[in-house]
């Protein structure tokens, strides 16, 4: 990792404005909307005595990783990829993975900051516990993030243009956001339906979440099924990712 | 002394067609060595080879006795380039893209005297995106030049720039070579590897059409000497088709062109002696590089 490369990759991050307020702003402000309507204040009988809000927190928490995973690192990716950015960087001594772990770096960071201030604005303001097990509930972040920015690489390596990129992140997006439980908490899905929904990452990364929420050891299913994914994307990154 | 870029029968094919076929040639130290060729022609790829963006098929390449795709990293502390069609990150101010560049080198050239020099000090908080094209291809050369190179590649340096921007930037080759920087210079403008270069590869689909000084070349290209007048009165054709050493023979409302060597204009005076006409508005010329690229590259598109 090329520290000067990381510096520059932040800084840059910082002047996208979208990319700030989409990843690390929106889903905390998702959930002061939400958290806002009092009927999501109240228990709910169906959601074992939780609150709406309280099955929210992880929603957002994984928002801001899809954001980083389907929208911003394909189209960053692609483009420094079409711009002919990376070709300048393989003319230099520093090899252009650098630039791509630098930008992988910075989206993920973001990203974790991210959830970390949704987990913070739901505890000081609607009083959302904290993980009770925030060992497992850290180890489903991380693995999330890594299925995310894997994601992101496959997306730009099947697209060979930034609007190509757009497109097939937006496709990717919706249902991600689905299965994330953007919609429907996947703890509200019928049976069959969560079923389904558990075998994609962001299903399987919520029900983890949502079990280290509660205070268990997230099950080793959605774990297996998030480091299966992570592996299989990361593999297919690196198998079709072109260099120009 | 060995040359400090030695190519030796460089092949290089994109499916199963040869764009490279067979080039060889040397640049010494501290000149500034041309590669000209029309589009197409594989002056691209021969440089990408030599920065070591691409692995050749087949032949050798030695940028200061190493191997650009095996030693990369030190080759690429030796030799700077700029890359046709090739760009920064759009947000990046001009000072931070110098600084940026600057930490890749073990030993990088102070980059404010170099901005100072390119004429891009008071562009320095201007992002790449906001920049001018003269003022980018400006930023590229001093990018190039950053890692205090021996060799500096500029492919199609001037491309896209106004007559003055290019005779700005021709000036700014002239004091990098004075500097004791090698030069590659990639171009498809004649005047422009005229007025630059020492030597000159023409490359032509794919393999070296023709290795000299600019002057060689115009010397040693079919129509060297161009004499033009009016004939006061009509001359045979016959004895101008045998005209000695001719290469090209034009009319136009009356005037005559023709292009051959030195025999051939002597020629042409004793045959309007002979005849006792007058040539109105003679002309006598050195062929230009155009002329001669053009003869050398002839067959080719013929």
């Amino acid at each position: 990792m090329n520290t000067a490369v990381l510096r520059t990759e932040f800084r840059l991050f910082r002047r996208e404005p979208a990319a700030v307020f989409w990843m690390f702003l929106f889903p905390t402000l998702l959930l002061g909307i939400l958290g806002s309507i009092p009927a999501f204040r109240q228990a709910d009988r169906s959601m074992g005595g939780l609150r709406p809000i309280d099955a929210y927190v992880p929603v957002a928490v994984l928002i801001a990783l899809l954001m980083c995973g389907a929208q911003s690192l394909p189209q960053v990716l692609t483009g420094y990829r079409e711009r002919g950015i990376l070709r300048r960087m393989s003319a230099t001594p520093v090899r252009p993975v650098a630039l791509l772990s630098a930008q992988m770096t910075v989206q993920g960071g973001v990203a974790l900051a991210s959830a970390l201030l949704a987990l913070l604005v739901g505890r000081v303001v609607f009083d959302v516990r904290l993980p009770e097990q925030p060992g497992g509930y850290l180890l489903a972040l991380l693995l999330a993030a890594a299925a995310s920015l894997a994601l992101g690489s496959v997306l730009s390596a099947l697209s060979r243009t930034t609007k190509i990129a757009g497109a097939i992140g937006s496709a990717v997006f919706f249902p991600m956001m689905f299965c994330a439980g953007v919609w429907l908490p996947v703890q509200n899905m019928p049976h069959t339906l969560a079923r389904v929904v558990g075998f994609t990452p962001f299903g399987a990364a919520a029900e983890a979440l949502n079990q280290a929420a509660a205070g268990d050891w997230p099950g080793w299913e959605h774990l297996g099924v998030l480091a299966l994914w992570a592996v299989l994307l990361t593999a297919g990154a690196a198998r079709w990712f072109r260099w120009e | 002394m060995p040359s400090v870029i030695e190519v030796t029968d460089l092949r290089k094919s994109y499916g199963g067609r040869p764009v490279v076929d067979g080039v060889s040639f040397a640049v010494e130290e501290g000149e500034i060595f041309g590669i000209l060729g029309p589009n197409g022609a594989g002056k691209t790829t021969t440089v990408e080879c030599v920065e070591g963006l691409r692995v050749p098929d087949g032949g050798r390449i030695r940028v200061a006795g190493l191997d650009p795709v095996a030693d990369h990293a030190k080759v690429a502390q030796t030799l700077g380039a700029q890359l046709q069609q090739s760009e920064i990150q759009a947000k990046l101010t001009v000072r931070e893209a110098l600084e940026l560049y600057a930490a890749f080198y073990p030993r990088p050239a102070d980059w404010r005297p170099l901005a100072e020099r390119l004429g891009l000090t008071g562009k320095l908080g201007t992002r790449f995106g906001k920049l001018s094209g003269g003022q980018q291809q400006r930023l590229f050369i001093a990018l190039a030049l950053i890692g205090g190179p021996r060799i500096v590649v500029l492919d199609e340096l001037t491309t896209g720039l106004d007559p003055r921007a290019r005779r700005d930037t021709w000036q700014l080759i002239e004091d990098v070579r004075a500097s004791g920087v090698t030069v590659l210079l990639v171009t498809h403008f004649m005047e422009e590897a005229q007025r630059l270069c020492d030597r000159i590869a023409v490359i032509d689909k794919g393999r070296v059409a023709a290795l000299d000084t600019p002057a060689g070349l115009i010397h040693r290209s079919a129509g060297a000497t161009v004499i033009s007048f009016t004939p006061s009165a009509p001359l045979d054709e016959r004895e101008l088709a045998a005209l000695p050493a001719l290469a090209s023979i034009e009319h136009q409302n009356g005037r005559l062109t023709l292009s051959g060597t030195d025999e051939t204009v002597d020629a042409v005076l004793t045959l309007l002696a002979r005849h006792r006409v007058t040539a109105h508005q003679l002309r006598v010329v050195d062929a230009t590089l155009d002329d001669a690229f053009l003869d050398l590259t002839k067959e080719a598109t013929a």
